[in-house]
């Protein structure tokens, strides 16, 4: 199961070339060092103007690569990136000026405050100083910060730095704004702050790409989402078009005390009605299941003879839909 | 690829082509360094005056005012000064050069990655780093300066300078200033925030202790190997170029020279630490 599946493919739309805001093709990051590493093994990607794009994967599945390669601040090995038309390897001045980042790690210029931050941003950008500090106070405004405007980023609590810092990306008003890990170390109530500046932001017409290991975050947030592992797009689609094809189905991990026989269990549960399919894990056994109803006291009574141990079950997400392109969890 | 600038303004987006684009994100970078800094105006002041302060007042007040014996004393004393206040000027710059770039630089790579959002400028990285330069060279001259009144307040014996031309003078201080900003950048960028002190005491120390600060070059006449070894020292030709411009009357390197040789260690350094500077923020 690697590479974009042909199932996978996104709905057709009649949209001419130049409407793609970002287009990624062929990307290659080979890290050489001691140590050969393969971040990016092929990615191709389209992200349309408008729209809310996310990058779902594990740790080091190249997701930061990508973004670092789309804002100039990584060389890929080959293949292409272009924003808004500009090659970011050509241009990446030019490329700059349509781009807003926030990083994966608070990168808030601890000398200025937070006004600051905003204003001196604008100005980096061009904006004359009566429009850099308008700018920079309706950023305040917009983001509930205004009552923070002369702290400094040591003072703030990291969901605020994180508003800051989207603040920051968009004062300049760029066509796209890539977001890594932007709920990374975030308390729930934060990450739904978070989330909503995200939507507001849409509003307005801005591009977004964001990376996350979160898969509920994807699916709330993203119009479209990619899955990549170890530097390849697995899948690629809206999110009910990828639990469509690739996990509308639960995942039921029976974990077994005795794992000898669990072989002879996967192949006794194929055969029940509801199931997909089982297989083998570390454990025990995985069973792939299209209706759980009735489901769950068959498993348990086939199993019984091995013992029992612990049973846990995934309802129809990205996260199954992960699982079964991969085999392994997000997580893990 | 070339249609880029009509669809720029087909997106929706502010026209935002041509080299001014370059001169305002400049700019901005300045103006953002030069608030960070009045910010710590005192302790500026005090970082860049102390030093030769200190420096004036022993070897130029104490020391003459000591009685016999000591081979600083007496006539020595007054000249030394003359010697003393170039030098004390390179050193200025010098250490303003270190601690305006290297320090601040050090920790804006280390783990806050503060120096992310001015990469990201709509200009070459390269202007990043340049811009560095033009602002530590800034600090360079002011700390250079103050030397003047010092020199004339402090000793014994005043000394003033003797500038006779103005455009040698401004040539040298702005010339020096920028070595020593690239010669900061070279060590910020490529020097881990650890081994910044190890640094200071390994190269900087030293090659203001050898660069004809405190003594002039054609005084190292009876030690042929010093005399020439120090040519590879940059800090030689800042501290001979401000003594042919400042007090010609002491001894000093051709000016020619002087010039040839703070152009082609600026375009070194600057090259190093621009380099330097890129291999840090581009992956
Ligand atoms: N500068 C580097 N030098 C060497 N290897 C690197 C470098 N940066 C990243 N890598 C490697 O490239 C792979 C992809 O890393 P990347 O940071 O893109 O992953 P990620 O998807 O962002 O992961 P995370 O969720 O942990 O942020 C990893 O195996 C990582 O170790
Ligand atoms: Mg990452």
């Amino acid at each position: 199961m690697r590479g974009i599946s042909p199932d996978a493919a996104e709905i057709p739309l009649p949209i001419p070339m130049n409407s793609y805001i970002v287009e990624i093709k062929a990307l290659k990051k080979v890290y050489e060092g001691k140590q050969r590493v393969v971040a990016l093994d092929g990615i191709d990607l389209e992200v349309r103007q408008g729209e809310i794009f996310g990058l779902l994967g594990p740790n080091g599945a190249g997701k930061t690569t990508t973004i670092g390669i789309c804002t100039t601040r990584t060389l890929p090995t080959s293949g292409t990136v272009t924003i808004n038309g500009i090659d970011v390897v050509a241009h990446p001045a030019r490329a700059r000026q349509f781009i807003g980042v926030v990083p994966q790690f608070n990168t808030l210029d601890r000398s200025l405050t937070i006004y600051e931050n905003l204003y001196f941003h604008c100005r980096y950008f061009g904006m004359p100083h009566s429009e850099a500090k308008s700018r920079s106070n309706a950023l305040l405004a917009q983001f509930l910060l205004s009552e923070r405007g002369k702290a400094y980023p040591a003072q703030l609590s990291g969901g605020m730095a994180q508003r800051v810092q989207i603040a920051r990306a968009i004062a300049h008003r760029p066509l796209v704004l890539f977001l890594d890990e932007p709920s990374a170390g975030l308390d729930p109530q934060s990450r739904i702050a978070m989330w909503e500046a995200v939507e507001g932001l849409r509003k307005e017409g801005i591009t977004v790409v964001l990376t996350t290991h979160y898969m509920e975050e994807a699916d709330a947030l993203s119009d479209r989402v990619g899955i990549v592992d170890r530097g390849r797009m697995l899948a690629l689609g809206t999110p009910q078009v990828l639990k469509d094809t690739h996990g509308a189905r639960t995942v039921i991990d029976l974990k077994l005390r005795n794992i000898d026989g669990a072989d002879s269990i996967a192949e006794k549960m194929k055969v029940l009605a509801g199931v997909d399919g089982a297989e083998r894990i570390p454990e025990g056994v995985r069973v792939f299941a299209g209706n759980v109803d009735g489901l769950l006291p068959e498993l348990i009574q086939v199993c019984s003879p091995l013992g029992l141990r612990d049973i846990s079950i995934a309802e129809p997400s990205l996260e199954t839909v992960f699982i079964h392109l991969t085999g392994r969890d997000l997580r893990e | 690829m070339s249609s880029a600038a009509s669809e720029m303004t087909a997106t929706g987006a502010p026209n935002r082509s041509g080299g001014m684009v370059f001169l305002k994100a400049f700019a901005g970078l300045f103006l953002r360094d030069l608030r960070v800094l009045t910010r710590e105006l005192g302790p500026f002041l005090l970082r860049v005056g102390m030093q030769p302060l200190l420096f004036l007042f022993v070897f130029t007040f104490v020391m003459p005012h000591m009685s016999s014996g000591n081979p600083m004393a007496g006539g020595a004393g007054t000249s030394f000064g003359t010697i003393l206040l170039p030098g004390l000027m390179a050193v200025a710059i010098m250490f303003s050069g270190i601690a305006a770039v290297a320090l601040p630089l050090s920790t804006e790579f280390g783990i806050t990655r503060e120096i992310d959002d001015r990469v990201m400028c709509p200009v070459p990285v390269a202007a990043v780093a340049i811009e560095k330069i033009c602002f530590s060279a800034m600090q360079s001259i002011i700390g250079a300066l103050m030397v003047i009144p010092m020199a004339i307040w402090i000793p014994a014996k005043p000394v003033y300078p003797e500038i006779q031309n103005w455009l040698l003078f401004a040539l040298v201080l702005v010339m020096s200033s920028l070595l020593a900003g690239a010669l900061g950048l070279t060590i910020g960028a490529s020097v881990n925030p650890k081994q910044i002190g190890l640094v200071f005491s390994i190269i900087v120390v030293p090659i203001t202790f050898l660069g004809c600060v405190y003594y002039p070059w054609a005084g190292l006449k009876q030690m042929v190997w010093l005399q020439y070894g120090v040519l590879f020292n940059p800090i030689v030709y800042m501290s001979e170029g401000l003594r042919a411009a400042v007090t010609p009357s002491v001894e000093h390197m051709p000016v020619w020279a002087i010039l040839l040789a703070l152009t082609f260690f600026l375009g070194i350094l600057g090259s190093l630490g621009v380099r330097a500077f890129l291999r840090r923020v581009i992956s």
